[in-house]
């Protein structure tokens, strides 16, 4: 066996359980950043029919109703939780991938024996430590273990782990796995394979390979090689650096002024900035959004990617650029309920060497930057920043229902009754 | 035929981050310097009180009923979840959904105060109780 996928089971929910034992038998719901949406559930709320990603005040009364727990969602809890997860299951394998901030692949290379009560001291381990429940899938593919992770979750008798050790296991599972469940099989594939009559992955793994490589490309005829059980995805220790950086929210109070909106996007582009210095990028390009509610009548959204004179990792510059383009696509009378900086082209800065005749970055202005970070990390978020960004920031996130940082703020700890 | 043998493996954010004490004075070349044998690193109390920070949460005590242990009113309570809890240990407990410090008398089936004050509380059939840690270091504050 060479893979085993541990994954939290509904994260968000569960970490708001932690320091909560009252609620611990209660459905418990997490909103989206600004109360906007529901976006974790855990079993009970599941079961009163509470679906993902619906607008709050669309369920609120149902929640109500059924005394479900509502949070705001509490990002450096969850996050910190996720790292102890992480660091428990290292414990247990000598190679762990972190696949997302509540799935971790496990390099189960050279196991062979008591892969069953490896799997469950696994989700021992991670409940008494950390209080976060997982379920645990073990196979000879990344795929497969995905299968047996879904599996392990959804039939009652397996407990949280699930090991597919037999040919039988296997057809057996893949017969009962409809094939949109299958991972890297999105809404566009499933309806072309359900035209060739393949609707669940026993279908698909059995497929004739040479007629569908004809009509799919090789990542297909990757996934059918998985569920046959030869391993074509490795585990990546060290994930790669993000093509992409998005700074995006809703507002707290929706905005209408050109000079707030232009505040709001001045905060998301020097915190994209920020990220993008952490990795050692040099931005190209801009994508600047804003948009009203599209669920409120005259919607409206506009958005605009621009160049950067030259890569660039300059807040000012940065700030600068998308300040400018809300002014462009920024129209009066309406009231903005979201916007967004996206970093969307990068160049390493390893990588990056300016040719003589372009324009690049100036020294001075790597010291500034070097500067402001190291301000903003050792006193605190935001003791030094642009005064585009405004002082006042009536456009703050609403977190009407957030959690106290248990973990991470002194201030915040559990308190104990003695 | 393998077996599963447990690896420990460091994780770099925590075991492996030590602070380095710098070199204050300029060192001649030649003659070593005599405080040289004596540069250690520097004193981490996370690193001395924490064992397995993964599973260790700090908490604050409200209350006078684990002073006789030396628990005060606001202490800081370093509390590990991954130990066994034994006889006589400090734990915190979750009872009927609320979090309590106490001690844990295994001989009676029971969780005891520091403070004559406070009755023991059973451990009986139809209490909801789980165990959510043993409490390694209390930290009572003078200023």
């Amino acid at each position: 066996m060479d893979f085993c996928l541990v994954d939290c089971n509904s994260f968000y929910a569960s970490c708001e359980q932690v320091f909560r034992p009252d609620l611990r038998h209660r459905p418990v719901v997490v909103l989206s950043n600004n109360d906007g949406f529901v976006i974790a559930r855990n079993h009970q709320a599941k079961a009163l029919g509470i679906p993902d990603l619906e607008p709050y005040f669309k369920v609120e009364h149902i929640l109500r109703k059924n005394n479900v727990a509502i949070f705001s969602s509490n990002f450096p809890l969850y996050g910190d939780l996720s790292d102890r997860v992480m660091t428990t299951l290292r414990d247990f394998s000598p190679q762990v991938e972190i696949y997302s901030i509540d799935e971790m692949f496990l390099s189960f290379s050279g196991f062979k024996e008591g892969l069953h009560s490896h799997g469950k001291a696994i989700k021992d381990t991670v409940w008494r430590d950390v209080r976060i429940p997982v379920g645990v899938g073990i196979a000879s593919t990344k795929t497969l273990a995905k299968l047996a992770n879904m599996a392990a979750k959804k039939i009652a008798k397996l407990d949280g782990v699930c090991v597919l050790e037999t040919e039988l296991q296997r057809q057996w599972l893949l017969k009962r796995t409809p094939v949109n469940k299958v991972w890297g099989i999105g809404r566009r594939y499933t309806q072309r394979l359900s035209d060739m009559q393949i609707y669940n992955a026993w279908e698909l793994a059995t497929s004739n390979q040479k007629a569908l490589s004809r009509r799919f490309n090789v990542c297909l005829e990757r996934t059918i090689a998985e569920l046959n059980g030869h391993a074509c995805i490795q585990l990546e220790e060290y994930p790669d650096d993000k093509k992409q950086i998005y700074c995006t929210r809703s507002f707290g109070k929706k905005v209408t002024g050109l000079e707030e909106l232009q505040q709001a996007v001045s905060v998301y582009a020097s915190r994209a900035a920020e990220k993008m210095r952490m990795q050692k990028h040099l931005g190209l390009a801009l994508h600047v959004f804003i948009n009203t509610s599209p669920f409120e009548p005259n919607y409206y959204h506009n958005s605009l990617v621009i160049k950067l004179p030259y890569p660039t990792d300059d807040s000012r510059i940065i700030i600068e650029r998308a300040k400018q383009v809300v002014a462009r696509i920024y129209k009066p009378d309406y009231r903005y309920l979201k916007a967004g900086v996206g970093i969307i082209d990068m160049v390493s800065r390893r990588h990056y060497q300016s040719d003589l005749f372009q324009d690049r970055q100036p020294e001075k202005v790597d010291k500034t930057m070097l500067v402001l970070d190291q301000l903003n990390q050792q006193f605190g978020r935001n003791t030094a920043f642009f005064g585009a960004e405004g002082v006042q920031k009536k456009w703050r996130l609403r977190q009407g229902f957030k959690s106290p940082e248990y973990t991470t703020k002194l201030s915040e700890i559990p308190v104990i009754r003695c | 035929m393998y077996s599963i043998t447990k690896i420990a493996i460091p994780s770099d954010s925590q075991a492996l981050r030590i602070k380095l004490p710098l070199y204050q004075s300029v060192i001649p070349a030649g003659f070593p310097s005599p405080a040289e044998d004596y540069i250690d690193k520097t004193i981490s109390l996370d690193e001395h009180l924490i064992n397995r920070p993964s599973a260790t949460y700090f908490a604050r005590a409200k209350g006078d009923s684990m002073e006789g242990i030396g628990i005060s009113d606001g202490a800081l309570l370093i509390v590990d979840r991954s130990l066994m809890a034994s006889h006589g240990d400090v734990v915190i407990a979750s009872v009927d959904g609320d979090f309590t410090c106490k001690q844990l008398d295994l001989h009676h089936r029971q969780l005891v105060s520091a403070n004559p004050k406070y009755k023991p509380i059973k451990i009986i059939e139809g209490i909801e109780l789980e165990i959510e840690g043993v409490v390694i270091h209390c930290i009572n504050s003078f200023r």
